[in-house]
């Protein structure tokens, strides 16, 4: 019923329909009755009280997003003497973006691509990872298998910017501070997607299933590669947004392990032009980093809307198979 | 240049408690190297110089690139890597990781004036009397070279100096008819008449920062901190931060400043707007404004520091130069860039990007104080600047572990600017705080 709903999006509807709703109970009533014809009475109940209350954490989210791309069109000497909300008198967002991209020889550029890169190996293993041990942890037993889970459970309680001083001194021991491979091999490891995927397998991947897999002789990775990824790829796709975001957004780790800005992912070097602001001779470039910032979460973004649908089905598969 | 500044953003203060706490412990005993540096003579540091060289330095100067390419073309066999690692506190951070891992650091690194005592009673920086640099003493002025000497050790060249001066949106100010204040008793009434007839301008903006108060402290004539060997001793009660504390609670009681954070969109914006006044800051106050408030040109002036009794009395805020790591495997390149960067033509590129000098031969010139200056009017800046580093009270030291007492000053003076304690109370706690921290570090605290 209501995977068969075609709106992406609930929040606009009721949004658009609950004031005129509590005036006019006809054509609505209408409405829904067409929607749901096998159950009229139970009509969805909505309640304008709770429509305003949910809209204003909604503005409050939005309103940064808001701002930050009306002030990437101001230009330096705008942006601080007009008003904040909204544009200035001249339109330099594309001055701002070219500005952006060539400031400091465009290393915006080489940044994004660190981050790209980043977040590309970082996610994608990351959920490989996950994969191969929440699966195994999950079908195989072994010696110090509950061990070993408690420790990951343990590990998703411990914030990773705890971690990251410690992780600094071992990473130092290993030659590997101001190397790419400081930031990677952090993020290829996801306690909590570990776990998630861990719950998701025990679920979803009957036993019965890879008995029979093997009865027809089936080995193990054949058996891994051919069947449960399929059947985990609900919840691989929640990791991998997961951790798409939290790559993408990864600043603490790379601000200790890196000391070259050529390494630097968008999150570090954007600050680091943000504290020239704060220096003596240091150029101020805020709207280049208020447009360079908006630039930043563009792709994100896109990267959001494509997956959740993906995610939002899988879910949904997920549910009804068990 | 790499002036001062505070990032009190909440990860570089979580860097900074992290990890100087971590690089300090070793501290305490090492303290003064009693034997002689070995000393170098200059064909060595010639030679040096024929070898093919690469020195890493960590900086976030805007200028120093220009000037490493420059000293690359005069010796083609050094490469200079200029790395901008991060600002202030998270260079520092980094700084003492290295230290602390005993490679990985740089060659040379921008280390603020302030910082100075905490790496070189590290034992972490190269004394230059090595080079026998202590020779170009007579090239800097006083206020400076007091700043890079500590315990008998030279651990820096001057490169600028950051003399105290009250910085003035003249319009604004005319506009509501204020005099230009010169004590302090007129600079809290030119507060109390611009809020009065513009409740939402405001004197000044600050909510709390470590640097300002230790400047401000300082021009009053108050010597809370001083560092002897491993003998340390915090007195925020003494008679200058008490008349400091005193005059300022002023502004905070009748909510003449703004609560604005220093360098936040806020406060470029109140700058540009003209509804904060006046910035007390030092020299290099003027790069800001010119770059970060570019409508606000021929609008600010700049006036001598207001003090207590009309007789000119000043201190330094911020300023910094090259500091060398004793890790460095190539320091005899390494002392022939750090002297061409404060003492040879590096100098003079920094100057040129609005830099305040250190060099007594700069600031006795006829030119560069008559120097005029369109953003500030036409105004000859540089004489104010100037007889500023000439009236800097003497005998201020640094805290050994500055960069922490600046990373938890908000959290203890922090509550004085919203009214919950006075500023008087703040210091206190604040001495207490890094009485105990010292006391962990093992040093010997009075």
């Amino acid at each position: 019923m209501l995977t068969a709903n075609p709106n992406p999006n609930p929040v606009h509807t009721e949004a658009a329909h609950a004031a005129p709703d509590s005036r006019r109970t006809q054509p609505p009533a209408r409405r829904v009755r067409r929607r749901q014809p096998d159950g009229g009475s139970k009509k969805p109940r909505r309640s304008v009280l709770l429509t305003v209350l949910m809209t204003l954490p909604l503005l409050y989210s939005l309103m940064p997003l808001v701002w930050l791309a009306i002030n990437s069109t101001k230009s330096r000497e705008q942006l601080f003497s007009t008003f904040g909300l909204w544009f200035g008198d001249d339109f330099a967002l594309w001055d701002n973006i070219v500005g952006v991209l060539t400031y400091n020889d465009g290393i915006y550029l080489r940044w994004l691509a660190n981050t790209v890169l980043y977040v590309a190996v970082g996610a994608i293993g990351a959920t490989l990872l996950a994969a191969l041990a929440g699966y195994g942890l999950a079908k195989y037993e072994f010696p110090g298998r509950r061990a070993f889970l408690a420790v990951v459970v343990g590990a998703v309680a411990v914030p990773s910017t705890a971690l990251a001083v410690p992780a600094f001194l071992l990473f130092g021991e290993l030659g590997l501070t101001n190397t790419p491979w400081a930031v990677l091999i952090p993020l290829l490891v996801t306690p909590f997607g570990l776990f998630l995927l861990y719950s998701y397998a025990n679920e979803a991947v009957p036993n019965e299933i890879l008995d029979a897999a093997r009865v027809d002789g089936a080995g193990e990775f054949r058996i891994f590669f051919t069947m449960a990824l399929r059947l985990l790829s609900p919840a691989l796709v929640s990791i991998f947004l997961l951790e798409v975001v939290s790559a993408w957004n990864n600043y603490f780790l790379p601000l200790i392990m890196l000391n070259d800005p050529s390494w630097f992912p968008m999150t570090v070097g954007l600050n680091q032009w943000n504290n020239q602001a704060a220096t003596a001779d240091g150029e101020v470039i805020t709207h280049l980093v208020i447009t360079g910032s908006f630039l930043t979460i563009i792709p994100l973004i896109i990267i959001f809307l494509v997956l959740q649908r993906f995610w939002r089905s899988g879910l949904a598969a997920g549910s009804t198979k068990g | 240049m790499n002036n001062r500044l505070r990032l009190l953003r909440t990860t570089s203060v979580l860097l900074g408690t992290a990890l100087t706490a971590v690089s300090l412990a070793a501290c305490g005993g090492g303290t003064n190297d009693a034997s002689k540096p070995d000393i170098v003579s200059e064909e060595e540091i010639q030679k040096a110089l024929d070898k093919p060289t690469e020195l890493t330095v960590w900086s976030w100067s805007a200028s120093l690139p220009d000037v490493a390419k420059a000293f690359e073309k005069e010796h083609p066999k050094i490469k200079i890597k200029v790395q901008n690692v991060g600002t202030g506190a998270e260079q520092y951070t980094k700084l003492q990781n290295a230290i602390k891992a005993g490679s990985g650091g740089p060659d040379l690194a921008t280390v603020e004036y302030s910082a100075i005592p905490q790496f070189a009673l590290s034992g972490s920086l190269v004394d230059l009397h090595r080079f026998e640099f202590g020779s170009l003493e007579k090239e800097f002025t006083k206020a400076t070279w007091d700043a890079v000497n500590v315990n008998d050790g030279l651990y820096e060249l001057p490169l600028n100096a950051g003399p105290m001066a009250l910085f003035y949106n003249k319009k604004t100010f005319d506009k509501h008819d204020i005099a230009v204040p010169k004590t302090w008793d007129e600079y809290i009434d030119a507060g109390r008449k611009l809020h009065a007839a513009d409740p939402n301008s405001y004197i000044a903006a600050d909510n709390g920062n470590a640097g300002l108060t230790e400047s401000l402290i300082w021009a009053a004539g108050g010597k809370p901190f001083s560092a002897n060997g491993d003998k340390v001793s915090i007195n925020l009660q003494d008679a200058g931060t008490k008349k400091f504390a005193t005059t300022y609670q002023k502004l905070i009681d009748e909510k003449l400043l703004s609560p604005v954070a220093g360098w936040s969109n806020e406060w470029y914006a109140g700058l540009a707007k003209g509804n904060i006044a006046t910035l007390l800051s030092g020299a290099w106050m003027g790069g800001t404004l010119k770059s970060g408030v570019p409508d606000g040109a021929g609008d600010w002036r700049v006036a001598p520091l207001p003090t207590y009794d009309g007789k000119p009395a000043s201190s330094v805020n911020g300023g910094g130069s090259l500091a060398m790591l004793k890790q460095s495997e190539k320091q005899l390149a390494a002392a022939a860039f750090l002297r061409y960067v404060s003492a040879g033509k590096g100098a003079d590129i920094t100057q040129a990007t609005g830099s305040f000098p250190a060099r007594t031969k700069v600031l006795e010139s006829e030119k560069f104080l008559a120097e005029k200056d369109p953003y500030f009017g036409g105004q000859e800046v540089n004489r104010i600047f100037t007889s500023s580093l000439g009236a800097v009270h003497e005998g201020w030291q640094y805290l050994p572990y500055d960069v922490y007492a600046i990373s938890i000053f908000n959290d203890k003076v922090g509550k004085a600017f919203t009214g919950s304690l006075t500023l008087q109370e703040g210091l206190n706690a604040w001495q207490k705080a890094l009485v105990a921290y010292g006391t962990d570090q093992g040093f010997a605290m009075n």
